[in-house]
C-alpha cells in the first residue's frame, strides 16, 4: 500500500462522497447517523465502491448492517487502511 | 353506473418547453421543438424542480416524470385536496424506460467490471421506476405501475387510470408517460430498421414523409371522479369520457395497412363514451410520420367516423415535438384537452404535399377553429393575430359553437392500439 492516509484525508475525501450522494455538508458529523442524512443502504454501497476505489478498503455487507454512524464509517476505513 | 370522471390538472415537459402551456401555445402558433432531427428537452432543467438527491437517484426519464407530474398536481390543486392517499392510484407508461441508465452502466460493466456497477443501477433503469418514483414523493398510495407497450403505453396509462376510477377502486389517479431514449444505442437500433427520418424531418401525412423524428418528454394528468372532485371545489378542465384498446396481431412493428385493429379502438373508445362519430370535432393523430403508420391511420379513422371523417381536423403534436416513444400517448392527451378547449386545432406543422388516396383534413400551416358538427358548416379561418391560448380564452374564435369532444390515438410497436376520448368542459 501506498503511503499511510490519515484520519483527515479519509474524513475529507468520506464528506465529499456523502455529499455526492445527496447529504447535506453541514449536517455531516461524525455522530451523525445515516439514516438522519436520508442516506439508505444503497447509497453505502455507493460509498463502500468509492471507498475501495480510493483505498483497497473492502467494506462488506456485513460490515454495513452495524455501520450507523458516518463515525464508524470512518473508523472502519482507517482501521482496515492502515 | 361507472363514475364519470374529470381531468383537474395536466402537466407535460416536452421539446416545446416546460410545461403544457408552452406545449399548446407553441404547437398551436406553429412552432416546432425539433432541432437537428432530433426531440430534445433542451429547457428541461430537474434541479429547478427536484432536489440534488432526487436528480441523482432518478434517470432522465423519471426526472422528466416527476417534474410534470409536480405540474399537474399543482393544477389540480392536491396538497389541499383532501383525497385520502390510498384512494390515489398512479400509474405511469414508458416505451423502454431507463435506456439511458442501461447504456451507461453497460460501459461501467465493460470498462471497470461488475463490482464498479451502482446500487442505484436497477431503481434508475427499471420501467417502472416513474411510476414508483412519482408516488412516493407524493403520498399516492392506491394501485401504482407502470405500462409498457412502446409508443402506447401513455394511452394505456391513462385507460387504465379511467378505468380505475370508474369502477370505484381509487378515487382519483395520477396518468401519464414519459420516455428519454435519445441515446446511441436507441438510435442506432430504429436508424437500421429505418423507421427514423433520415432527413430528420417529422412531416406527418405528407406524401415526403420518410420515417418519425424520436422526442423526449413526459406528459401527466389528474383525473379524479367528478363528484369527489366537485365535493372539493375542484375546477375540471374537462372530461376522460371514453378509451378504447385493441390488438392488431398482425406484425411486431409494422402496422395492419387496412387499419382494422386502430379502427376498432377508435370505435370501442367513442362506445364507452357514448359518443357519435359525428360529434368527433378533433382528432389528434398518432401521425408518426412514418410512411405505413400515416396511411394505415388514415385508412382507421376514414373506417371508424364514415363519411364525417373528411371533415374533422385531423392533426399530429409529432410534427412539433417528435415522436415521444411510450410519453407520446399522454403528452398527446394534454394536448387534446387544451386543443379542445381553445377551440383551436393546432396544425400539422410541415404538411404540404397530399399523398394520393391519404385525403383527410391535417391542418396545413396553421391551426383552425374546432367546430361543432365541423361538416355541416363553413368555417371561418384564423385570424392572422394568431392562436387564442389555452384555458378558456376566446377572443378570436368563429361565432359557430366550439366542438368540445376529441380523440386521441396511440398505436405501438407490437400490434398495441389505444384510443381515449375527451371533452372540454
Amino acid at each position: 500500500m501506498a503511503a499511510t492516509v490519515t484520519r483527515e484525508q479519509i474524513q475529507e475525501r468520506v464528506t465529499e462522497a456523502l455529499v455526492e450522494l445527496g447529504a447535506e455538508k453541514d449536517d455531516i458529523k461524525p455522530e451523525a447517523e445515516f439514516e438522519a442524512l436520508d442516506l439508505d443502504s444503497l447509497d453505502l454501497v455507493e460509498l463502500a465502491q468509492i471507498v475501495e476505489e480510493e483505498w483497497g478498503v473492502e467494506i462488506t455487507a456485513k460490515d454495513m448492517e452495524s455501520m450507523k454512524t458516518v463515525g464508524q464509517a470512518l473508523d472502519l476505513i482507517e482501521q482496515r487502511a492502515s | 353506473m361507472s363514475r364519470r370522471v374529470v381531468v383537474t390538472g395536466v402537466g407535460a415537459v416536452t421539446p416545446l418547453g416546460v410545461g403544457a402551456p408552452a406545449l399548446i401555445d407553441r404547437w398551436t402558433a406553429g412552432e416546432s421543438g425539433i432541432e437537428d432531427g432530433l426531440g430534445r428537452c433542451d429547457a428541461f432543467d430537474p434541479s429547478e424542480r427536484l432536489t440534488r438527491k432526487e436528480t441523482k437517484r432518478a434517470d432522465r426519464f423519471t426526472q422528466l416524470a416527476q417534474v410534470a407530474a409536480l405540474e399537474a398536481l399543482e393544477q389540480a390543486g392536491w396538497e389541499d385536496a383532501g383525497i385520502e392517499p390510498e384512494r390515489t392510484g398512479c400509474i405511469i407508461g414508458t416505451g423502454i424506460g431507463g435506456i439511458g441508465t442501461i447504456e451507461s452502466q453497460h460501459d461501467v460493466l465493460r470498462d471497470d467490471g461488475a463490482k464498479k456497477i451502482s446500487a442505484l443501477a436497477i431503481p434508475m433503469l427499471m420501467a417502472n421506476a416513474a411510476s414508483g418514483s412519482v408516488a412516493m414523493r407524493h403520498n399516492l398510495k392506491g394501485q401504482c405501475y407502470g405500462t409498457v407497450s412502446a409508443c402506447a403505453a401513455g394511452a394505456h396509462a391513462i385507460g387504465a387510470g379511467l378505468r380505475m376510477v370508474q369502477y370505484g377502486d381509487a378515487d382519483a389517479c395520477l396518468v401519464g408517460g414519459s420516455e428519454s431514449a435519445l441515446t446511441p444505442l436507441t438510435n442506432a437500433a430504429f436508424t437500421v430498421m429505418a423507421a427514423l427520418s433520415p432527413t430528420g424531418i417529422s412531416r406527418p401525412f405528407d406524401a415526403r414523409r420518410d420515417g418519425f423524428v424520436m422526442g423526449e418528454g413526459a406528459g401527466m394528468l389528474v383525473i379524479e371522479a367528478e363528484e369527489v372532485a366537485l365535493a372539493r371545489g375542484a375546477v375540471p378542465l374537462g372530461y376522460l369520457t371514453g378509451y378504447g384498446a385493441t390488438a392488431d396481431a398482425h406484425h411486431l412493428t409494422a402496422p395492419e395497412p387496412s387499419g382494422e385493429g386502430a379502427a376498432r379502438a377508435i370505435r370501442a373508445a367513442l362506445g364507452d363514451a357514448g359518443v357519435e362519430p359525428e360529434e368527433v370535432a378533433y382528432v389528434n393523430a398518432h401521425g408518426t410520420s412514418t410512411p405505413m403508420n400515416d396511411r394505415a391511420e388514415t385508412e382507421a379513422i376514414k373506417a371508424a367516423l364514415g363519411d364525417h371523417a373528411a371533415h374533422v381536423p385531423v392533426s399530429s403534436t409529432k410534427s412539433a415535438i417528435g415522436h415521444l416513444l411510450g410519453a407520446a400517448g399522454a403528452v398527446e392527451a394534454v394536448a387534446t384537452l387544451l386543443a379542445l378547449r381553445a377551440g383551436l386545432a393546432p396544425p400539422t406543422i410541415g404538411w404540404e404535399e397530399r399523398e394520393e388516396g391519404m385525403d383527410l383534413d391535417y391542418v396545413p400551416d396553421t391551426a383552425k377553429p374546432i367546430a361543432e358538427r365541423s361538416g355541416d358548416r363553413e368555417l371561418a379561418s384564423v385570424g392572422a393575430s394568431g392562436p387564442a391560448v389555452a384555458n378558456g380564452a376566446s377572443g378570436s374564435l368563429p361565432d359557430v359553437p366550439a366542438g368540445r369532444v376529441g380523440i386521441s390515438n396511440s398505436f405501438g410497436f407490437g400490434g398495441h392500439n389505444a384510443v381515449i376520448c375527451l371533452e372540454a368542459s
